[in-house]
């Protein structure tokens, strides 16, 4: 493929560029309303059962959720420095950032995973089964820990898909179909990876902090 | 006039204080409508006709919109609309201001029937028998799904919901039997879940009220519901503070609450503190009363607003002083709190 | 001007057309041209149509007594709640957006493609998938929640209420993939000359349309996904013995399903739109207007889902402040009424099957749109709320309005599609069936919703029943409308004469290239510089020329 090449059907190379990074931007704002969904179930539970919503917070893994919001930001600046990176046509630093974005992906899930295995362990389930909801009887304190992994899990959903794209790009990167004329493509996953921490960034004061 | 428009528009009949007023908006609405859809198509059969296609020259002249005329059609019509609800806004709010002095039913609801617990101790299944000319409010919470209590020639609806006390009232009119049905869908028999509204003259009514009278008082009732549920450890009914308010005197008083507003205690508000303390929390007191809702069932509540309410009548003189009591501060904010005198 | 073109064009159709082009099976299911994809989903959705209209004439059979008539009152739950997830999400959505928009949005704008053809063909594909998963849930016993789920009902149901949610929520992804396409086609797509107020008021439709699509479906999805898990794992997130709201979930349907309705209802606006111009061979009278107003209703059409919940518990302020808003909205549907009447003044109009439907359309969606302004009256939704006065109202914007757009843009735009002509005599016939049904089966609602027949009624109190009798016959003569349209059309399409590039002699862009259109829609460069409305200039019959 030629720097020009472009499908049929658009004008031009400029053109298609655009629909691509137009159509990702729609994108993330109706995955933005999927999350303000979820935040408007929390802002709604926390105004009926403020208390049980402050102690369930109280037994929430804060440094394994601190540990990974810093995962998180390192790797949206990752990210970011890989489509810098190959603007400037430095196609093998591009990929190493690539790399090392994917890398602390895996760690945040990693991590996300041995939090669940923390929750599990000491009786918390969602839907308020396990033996900790015998133990702290706060009417809500169920509707918290539900809340708390439909939204981490709809996000670690995300941050998988997330992987899967980088994951992809990276090997086209590597084929050299994306290079510093034509790097929307890296341009848009990356984009999509900003709006996985930009949630997290929201999840975490609300189910970690406060 | 608005007998005719009944019968016309299929309407049953008024039997609530609401109906006449609602039934008038609706005439003015659906006038108002058929008018206006009336001329429009009129004016676009007009249209189709004077300005249908000849032989010959077949192009149309651009017609500018000049806006002053749009203007006031669109302007009109938005008034017309704000003019609606203006006056349903109104009424709504009417039919949600809780009268005072109205009669407490408690309404528990289920797959599929309807049960109505009065403040005079009777228990009816399905049938709701009323008085004419006096308010009731109904007290309504559902055991399972959501339903909805409406009778058509009241004009009122509400859904009763699972977990939470809602309230309706209306006043009967018009002496009668009226249908209730349930107008939430709620499963399988939905369209069984059927009753009605026994509206009787005062004569009547009393002669009800003795025919079904208990041999124990629904005060009496209450009486053993409150000692049965222990609410007696933390309030009083001769007057004194204790962990909870007292209930003297309590029923019809203003009460202050935490954040300075004001409440009637009336049927509605007294089953909400037990239901869902945390909601209103009185001056003065630590928010640790427990939740009530789920152990305590519609006719036992009834019977203890009933028991709480007789405490007002013969307010019962302070026996024995209860000893100094320190409740354990559950939050900072409640570290000021007064324990007994 | 430049309408001399059209006779060279129309020489050239017979022999390349984006039909004839290739003929094999695999070439049309496996097409990304937006023509054929458009096709596919017309014939995907007409099925949903009669499947959705079989499951009604049952429910209309079920109530020609006050007792049982010929089913269970578990069956008639199941069907009504099936009639509505079939009618509303595997027929209405995507009707007129995914068929005719899909047909005629590129073309529309000079583009040959949408922005991007293969996630096009996705989209279809997962409509399939996810029609075919709630069919495979009526398979399964199907659900008995009615379409609006609510919990905890939904929760508690016996019934396959997670196949169907799974099924709803895939076609969900589909309707968000088409808005998306659609919003950056519009964006992308226009073809020199094709400015944003130059562009056909059908484009500007789907335009409002696809922003709705995108914003307030993945509030759907989000919805649907935890009654899933609060049913298959009784989490229990609306239930209140857990400290949950279920309240909370009808905030959340209706934040999506208010806006929905305006998915359901622009795209028809659009088509009215264009029809009208068309047959009264005029520029409409306020091309402006019609664009602001159907921008009005994308946005504030978000504020106002609270009017179905007047009686739900909401605080009283609530409901105030949402009563207005429906109020705010329902004024943008007036600026497009007059408009359309407007459009009339001084036309040359010409009274085919098309704009009589249009006709049909305008009548019913004032009725319609006006009870609509009548329930969000507050004081007297308490007493229609969940009565067959709802039925009909909803029916009547729904049925009245959209399903009769839908057949307005079938007789419209069919010799586009398939380059044939339908008998007119068979069309007049068909819309006087249609109207007088319509008209016969939905006014003795709002007569029965006045007696205060509440809705999702199995049995009723028997004097009810003439109304319902009423109510039932008026649906046969709809349903024997709709039967000889697609007779009709069927045989039109198989043997009907050839229609000519532009049988209507509409000055709109997607009639300057012929019929139907070749696969790369203009032969050439489009010819865009006349404006889609100016009837301005001398016509004449352009098919007389061949
Ligand atoms: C296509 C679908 C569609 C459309 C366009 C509308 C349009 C409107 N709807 Fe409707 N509605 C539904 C589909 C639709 N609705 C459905 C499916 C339900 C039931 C869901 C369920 O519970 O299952 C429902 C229910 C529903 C309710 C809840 C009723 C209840 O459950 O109690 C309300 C309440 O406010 C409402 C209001 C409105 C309003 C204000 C409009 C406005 O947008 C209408 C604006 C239009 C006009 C105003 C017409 C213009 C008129 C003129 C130009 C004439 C001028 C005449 C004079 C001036 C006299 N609708
Ligand atoms: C788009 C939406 C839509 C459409 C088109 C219809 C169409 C019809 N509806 Fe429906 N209806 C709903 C949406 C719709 N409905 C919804 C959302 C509900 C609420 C469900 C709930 O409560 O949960 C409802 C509920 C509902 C009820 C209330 C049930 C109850 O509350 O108990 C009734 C009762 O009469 C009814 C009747 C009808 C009838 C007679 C038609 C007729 O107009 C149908 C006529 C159509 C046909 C007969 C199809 C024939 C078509 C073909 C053969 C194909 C033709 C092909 C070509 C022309 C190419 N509907
Ligand atoms: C643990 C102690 C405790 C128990 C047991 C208890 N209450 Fe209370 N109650 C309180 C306190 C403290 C308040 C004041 C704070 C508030 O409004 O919640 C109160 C307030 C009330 C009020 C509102 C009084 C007012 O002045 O407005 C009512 C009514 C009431 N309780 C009824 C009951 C009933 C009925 C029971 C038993 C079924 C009961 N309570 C059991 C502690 C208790
Ligand atoms: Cu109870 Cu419907
Ligand atoms: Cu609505």
């Amino acid at each position: 493929m030629t720097d020009a090449a472009h499908a049929a059907h658009f004008e031009s190379a400029a053109r298609q560029e655009h629909a691509a990074r137009f159509g990702m931007w729609v994108f993330l704002g109706s995955e933005l309303l999927l999350f303000a969904g979820l935040f408007a179930l929390y802002g709604a539970g926390r105004a009926a059962n403020p208390g049980a919503f402050r102690e369930g917070i109280t037994h929430a893994t804060k440094t394994l959720g601190s540990i990974n919001t810093a995962v998180l930001l390192v790797s949206s600046t990752s990210v970011a420095l890989s489509v810098e990176l190959l603007r400037r046509g430095r196609q093998k630093q591009s990929i190493a950032a690539l790399c090392v974005t994917i890398l602390l992906g895996i760690v945040f899930l990693a991590l996300k995973l041995t939090e669940y295995g923390e929750h599990f362990r000491e009786g918390i389930s969602p839907g308020g089964a396990g033996y900790f909801f015998a133990l702290h009887q706060a009417p809500g304190l169920a509707l918290f820990w539900s809340l708390y992994f439909i939204s981490t899990g709809l996000h670690a959903v995300h941050v998988c898909v997330g992987l899967v794209l980088l994951g992809l790009t990276t090997r086209r990167v590597l084929q050299g179909h994306i290079h510093s004329a034509r790097f929307y493509t890296l341009h848009n996953a990356a984009l999509y990876w900003h709006l996985i921490d930009l949630v997290w960034i929201f999840l975490w004061p609300l189910y970690y902090l406060s | 006039m608005l007998e005719l428009f009944r019968k016309l528009f299929d309407l049953p009949p008024g039997a609530s204080s609401f109906a006449d007023g609602v039934d008038w908006l609706h005439l003015f609405v659906i006038g108002s409508t058929l008018l206006g859809v009336s001329v429009i198509t009129l004016l676009a059969l007009v249209f189709v006709i004077r300005y249908r296609q000849r032989p010959g020259d077949h192009s149309t002249p651009v017609v500018r919109v000049t806006g002053k005329r749009e203007a006031v059609l669109v302007f009109g019509t938005l008034a017309l609309f704000l003019l609606w609800w203006v006056l349903g806004y109104r009424q709504y709010l009417a039919m949600r201001e809780r009268p005072a002095g109205a009669d407490a039913v408690y309404v528990t609801a289920k797959q599929w029937m309807w049960k109505f617990s009065h403040s005079h101790g009777q228990i009816e299944n399905d049938v709701l028998t009323v008085p004419v000319g006096r308010p009731v409010e109904l007290i309504m919470i559902s055991r399972d799904v959501i339903h909805s209590f409406y009778v058509p020639a009241m004009r009122v609806k509400q859904d009763v919901l699972p977990g939470r006390y809602v309230t309706l009232w209306f006043k009967p009119v018009r002496v009668g039997t009226y249908p209730i049905y349930c107008a939430e869908y709620c499963g399988v028999l939905h369209s069984g879940m059927l009753g009605e509204v026994d509206v009787l003259t005062d004569a009547q009514y009393s002669r009800w009220l003795g025919d079904a009278a208990r041999a124990e008082s629904l005060a009496d009732v209450g009486r053993a519901a409150a000692v049965k549920h222990a609410c007696l450890s933390c309030h009083t009914i001769d007057g004194q503070k204790h962990i909870g308010p007292t209930w003297s005197k309590l029923y019809g008083s203003d009460v202050t609450l935490s954040d300075g507003q004001h409440v009637v205690a009336d049927a509605a508000y007294l089953t909400e503190s037990m239901m869902d303390p945390a909601a209103h929390i009185v001056q003065g007191y630590a928010p640790i009363m427990p939740t009530y809702l789920g152990s305590l069932d519609s006719a036992d509540t009834a019977a203890i607003v009933e028991y709480i309410r007789s405490l007002q009548d013969a307010p019962v003189s302070p026996s024995i002083r209860l000893p100094a009591l320190q409740v354990a501060p559950t939050t900072s904010a409640a570290s000021s709190q007064p324990g007994a005198p | 001007m430049t309408i001399a073109v059209e006779p060279v064009q129309t020489a050239r159709a017979a022999s390349a057309s984006y039909a004839t082009e290739q003929k094999s099976i695999r070439s049309w299911l496996l097409s990304t041209d937006h023509k054929r994809i458009g096709v596919l989903y017309f014939v995907a959705t007409t099925f949903s149509l009669a499947l959705g209209g079989v499951f009604a004439l049952l429910l209309r059979i079920e109530h020609l007594t006050p007792g049982p008539t010929i089913m269970t009152a578990l069956t008639y739950n199941r069907l009504f709640t099936l009639h509505g997830v079939t009618m509303v999400w595997l027929f209405m959505i995507p009707s007129i957006p995914a068929t005719f928009g899909n047909f005629l949005l590129p073309i529309q704008i000079g583009a040959t493609e949408v922005a991007f053809p293969r996630l096009n063909l996705l989209s279809f594909w997962i409509y399939v998938l996810g029609a075919l998963v709630v069919l495979g849930a009526m398979w399964l016993g199907a659900l008995d929640t009615g379409w609006t789920f609510y919990t905890p009902y939904s929760a508690k149901s016996p019934s396959a209420v997670v196949p169907t949610l799974i099924g709803i929520f895939i076609v969900g992804w589909s309707t968000i993939l088409t808005g998306i396409n659609f919003i950056v086609t519009v964006h992308t797509m226009r073809a020199r000359g094709v400015g944003w107020m130059r562009m056909p008021l059908f484009t500007w439709a789907l335009y409002g349309t696809s922003i709705i699509q995108v914003l307030a479906t993945p509030v759907l999805g989000l919805s649907l996904l935890v009654v899933m898990f609060d049913h298959a794992l009784s989490w229990g997130l609306f239930d209140p013995a857990r400290g949950g709201d279920p309240v909370l979930y009808q905030h959340l349907f209706w934040f999506y399903s208010h806006p929905a309705v305006y998915i359901m209802i622009l795209p028809a606006m659009g088509v009215v739109s264009e029809v009208i111009s068309t047959f009264a061979h005029k520029n409409p009278f306020s091309y402006k207007a019609i664009v602001y107003s159907t921008l009005g209703i994308s946005f504030v059409g978000f504020l106002t889902w609270g009017h179905h919940m007047f009686v739900a518990g909401m605080s009283a302020f609530d409901a105030g402040a949402f009563g207005v808003l429906s109020m705010l909205v329902a004024i943008f549907s007036a600026v497009k009424v007059y408009s359309w009447v407007s459009t009339l003044i001084k036309g040359s109009i010409v009274l085919a099957t098309p704009l009589l439907y249009v006709f049909g359309f305008l009548f019913l969606f004032m009725f319609g749109g006006m009870t609509g302004v009548a329930v969000a009256t507050m004081s007297l939704d308490v007493h229609w709320h969940d009565t067959y006065f709802v039925v009909a109202h909803f029916h009547f914007v729904m049925v009245g309005g959209t399903l009769t757009a839908w057949l307005a843009a079938l007789h419209y735009w069919f010799p586009k599609v398939t380059g044939k002509m339908y008998s007119e005599r068979l069309g007049t016939l068909g819309f006087a069936l249609v109207f007088g049904g319509f008209f016969a089966t939905f006014v003795p609602q709002f007569l029965l919703g006045n007696g205060g027949m509440p809705r999702r009624y199995y049995n009723y109190p028997a004097h009810f029943q003439t109304l319902h009798v009423a109510s039932t016959l008026g649906s046969w003569v709809l349903a024997s409308g709709m039967l000889l349209t697609l007779g009709y059309l069927m045989h039109a399409l198989l043997r009907g004469p050839s229609a000519g590039a532009n049988p209507w002699s509409s000055r709109s862009f997607e009639w300057r290239t012929s019929s139907p259109p070749p696969e790369k829609n203009f032969h050439g460069e489009p010819e865009l510089e006349l404006d889609a409305y100016d009837y301005t200039t001398p016509w004449q019959p352009l098919d007389s020329s061949r």
